[in-house]
């Protein structure tokens, strides 16, 4: 039992990670139509740009907590200025494949710079030591970053629901026409929505940094298990990003507990049933597609 | 966002009649032309080199299929084209059949596997499509990986042979093995070639244009799809089984998404919907990959990439699609001038 109860905090942990980046898959997908191939790249990015900071300029975890995703937004503002917003107005896969190419040249680019070996990071002082409540050991980290995640979910729900600028976001995602008929410059929100989605994925990157390999090819795995968690939550559906996200950590954590060689395989036949149960998905409606 | 289609409508009418149509004799000047350069290839570039163009370019082909005639983006193709690779070494390594039956064995087990994924993919539209597609083709990533015993995990699947019924030219020669593999390359382009041209050709086309419309005059689409993705499949296995034969080799790239996105750039290159654009697409592409690898610049993942953003941004229609407009264009221009 205490062990089911620790691969449960575990995939909690995990899910964090996923949950966080799919919110920011979500957000960009109901603002802008785009699905976002370089989310993972980003996520890279983020860890990677995390690393880079310790290492030259002595940057701490906490602090990089703040400035990445900072730096972050102003990456994906730049990106939506200069490559997205051409495609908008087309096919949602033009989109898809444009950001295709730029994962490639993202990934190819560290791997120039930084090489195919693994940048080192240090867990943050504090968190290093193990958390042991009766007979389940846990690392601190896992707690931790299993607690951010959910506090950054929750901050991004009550900015969506409780502010003037979350409505808005909620009503071009759910029905963009009509929001436009009432006034509403949805076009002014779209550069900032898409900068602010990428800042959430490069915030999961940090957020990976001290606890999983940094490499340029960290990302590329993670946005294929990204998208099987949007194609289970439902594309359109913030609160199931989010869900699935957890959701999938947890399976994805089950599975290496107790069938370690089927372990990623688990996550798409649940996506597979997903989709022959609800093929828009648990939280979805089906009008998006 | 679904009635937008990808293979943006373009400023010429399609229905007029071009000096491409049927009754054209400039028709058979081309494909005689094609075949000329299908034969000098192994000429004019290193052999091998030049089967994979083939191969990639009826990778290409079978991505078209789907995209260009049925509204479909699979993202997933590695799946099909890898798993045929390694089904196709599996078969030749333990049963030592000549190398054109073992690639029939792995497109057909590519087309098994495509019963479920199809199945499963068409039930969404779009870039629904393309995840879905993308995540059934990581399992089988993961599969091959796990399945050491059979697929040799990270190593590989070695020293595939390329037995030919005895003759000794084509399985020591590359050059004479290029004329063995693209007779094999020719039938798949051919099958694609008649599956566009035939009725369920235009109901794959009225479905991608309409698909409300297809099903409001009785067409069972989702069943039509299914159909024209095992089709795809099934050419994409041709294709990726001559690959591992040509190269002795099957490697788990073959089946990561790298593979499905090159070849989606291959096809993108090319012209969506044109066919014949994958394999330009693949000359270009397989040819630019061998020239800088051999000028030793490192990092072509990123000039692909570069090249992948440049495409979608600027040149969409690829490069046989705006050759044709091209032509068209002056075609109708040549029309609409007035008589003396």
């Amino acid at each position: 039992m205490s062990a089911f109860i620790q691969y449960t905090l575990q995939g909690l942990a995990a899910g964090g990670f996923y949950a966080v980046s799919a919110l920011g898959l979500a957000v960009i997908f109901g603002v802008l139509g785009v699905v976002n191939f370089s989310h993972g790249a980003v996520y890279m990015l983020g860890a990677v740009l995390a690393a880079v900071l310790l290492a030259e300029l002595n940057v701490n975890f906490w602090l990089a907590l703040v400035i990445v995703p900072i730096i972050m937004f102003g990456f994906g503002v730049l990106m939506e200025r200069a490559l997205i917003r051409w495609l908008l107005q087309l096919d949602p896969l033009y989109n898809f494949l444009l950001t295709f190419g730029l994962t490639l040249v993202l990934v190819e680019a560290v791997k120039q710079r930084y090489g195919v070996s693994g940048l080192p990071y240090q867990i943050p002082p504090g968190l290093g030591g193990q958390v042991t409540v009766g007979s389940v050991g846990l690392p601190t980290y896992a707690i931790f970053a299993c607690l951010f995640s959910v506090v950054v979910c929750i901050a991004v729900g009550l900015l969506l629901t409780r502010t003037r600028i979350g409505m808005i976001v909620r009503a071009a995602t759910e029905a963009p026409e009509r929001t436009r008929a009432l006034g509403i410059n949805v076009g002014r929100w779209v550069t900032p929505v898409f900068g602010f989605g990428i800042a959430l994925a490069g915030l999961a990157g940090v957020l990976a940094a001290p606890s999983r390999a940094i490499t340029a090819e960290m990302g590329s795995n993670f946005v294929i298990i990204l998208f099987a968690v949007v194609v289970i939550g439902g594309l359109g559906s913030i609160l199931g990003a989010v869900v699935a996200g957890f959701l999938v950590g947890l399976v994805e954590a089950y599975g290496v507990a107790y069938a370690p060689a089927y372990a990623q395989i688990v996550i798409f036949i649940m996506m597979a049933l997903v989709i022959l149960v609800r093929p828009a998905g648990l939280f979805g409606r089906e009008e998006i597609a | 966002m679904t009635d937008q289609q990808l293979t943006a409508k373009t400023d010429v009418d399609l229905a007029q009649p071009s000096i491409l149509s049927r009754r054209s004799p400039w028709r058979y000047v081309l494909l005689l032309a094609g075949l000329a350069v299908l034969v000098l290839l192994p000429y004019q570039i290193y052999p091998p080199v030049a089967m994979d163009i083939l191969c990639w370019g009826l990778f290409a082909i079978s991505i078209d299929l789907l995209l260009g005639f049925t509204g479909l983006l699979s993202f997933g193709h590695a799946a099909f084209w890898g798993g045929s690779a390694y089904a196709t070494g599996v078969i030749a390594i333990k049963t030592g059949v000549p190398f054109p039956l073992a690639v029939l064995g792995g497109a057909v087990f590519a087309m098994v596997i495509a019963v479920p994924i199809g199945y499963l993919s068409v039930r969404r539209t779009g870039i629904y499509f393309a995840m879905v597609t993308l995540a059934f083709a990581q399992m089988l990533f993961f599969i091959v990986n796990q399945w050491r015993s059979l697929t040799g995990g990270e190593n590989g699947l070695q020293n595939i042979p390329k037995n030919f019924f005895g003759v000794e030219a084509v399985e020591t020669d590359s050059f004479y093995f290029y004329y063995a593999g693209a007779g094999v390359i020719l039938v798949g382009i051919l099958i694609a070639w008649r599956v566009v041209n035939s009725p369920f050709g235009r109901v794959l086309t009225a479905i991608r244009d309409n698909p409300a419309r297809a099903r409001a005059l009785g067409y069972d689409v989702e069943r039509y799809k299914i159909v024209a993705f095992v089709i795809s499949a099934g050419l994409a296995g041709l294709a990726g089984g001559v690959f591992s034969i040509s190269h002795s080799f099957a490697s788990l790239q073959e089946v990561g998404w790298t593979t499905s996105g090159k070849v989606v750039l291959i096809t993108v290159l090319g012209g969506i919907g044109t066919l014949w654009g994958g394999l330009v697409g693949a000359g270009v592409v397989v040819y630019l990959e061998d020239y800088l690898a051999s000028a030793g610049i490192s990092g072509i993942a990123m000039i692909t990439g570069a090249i992948f953003v440049l495409i979608v941004l600027l040149f969409r229609h690829g490069i046989w699609g705006t050759a044709r407009n091209l032509v068209r264009e002056q075609v109708i221009e040549r029309r609409n001038r007035p008589h003396r």
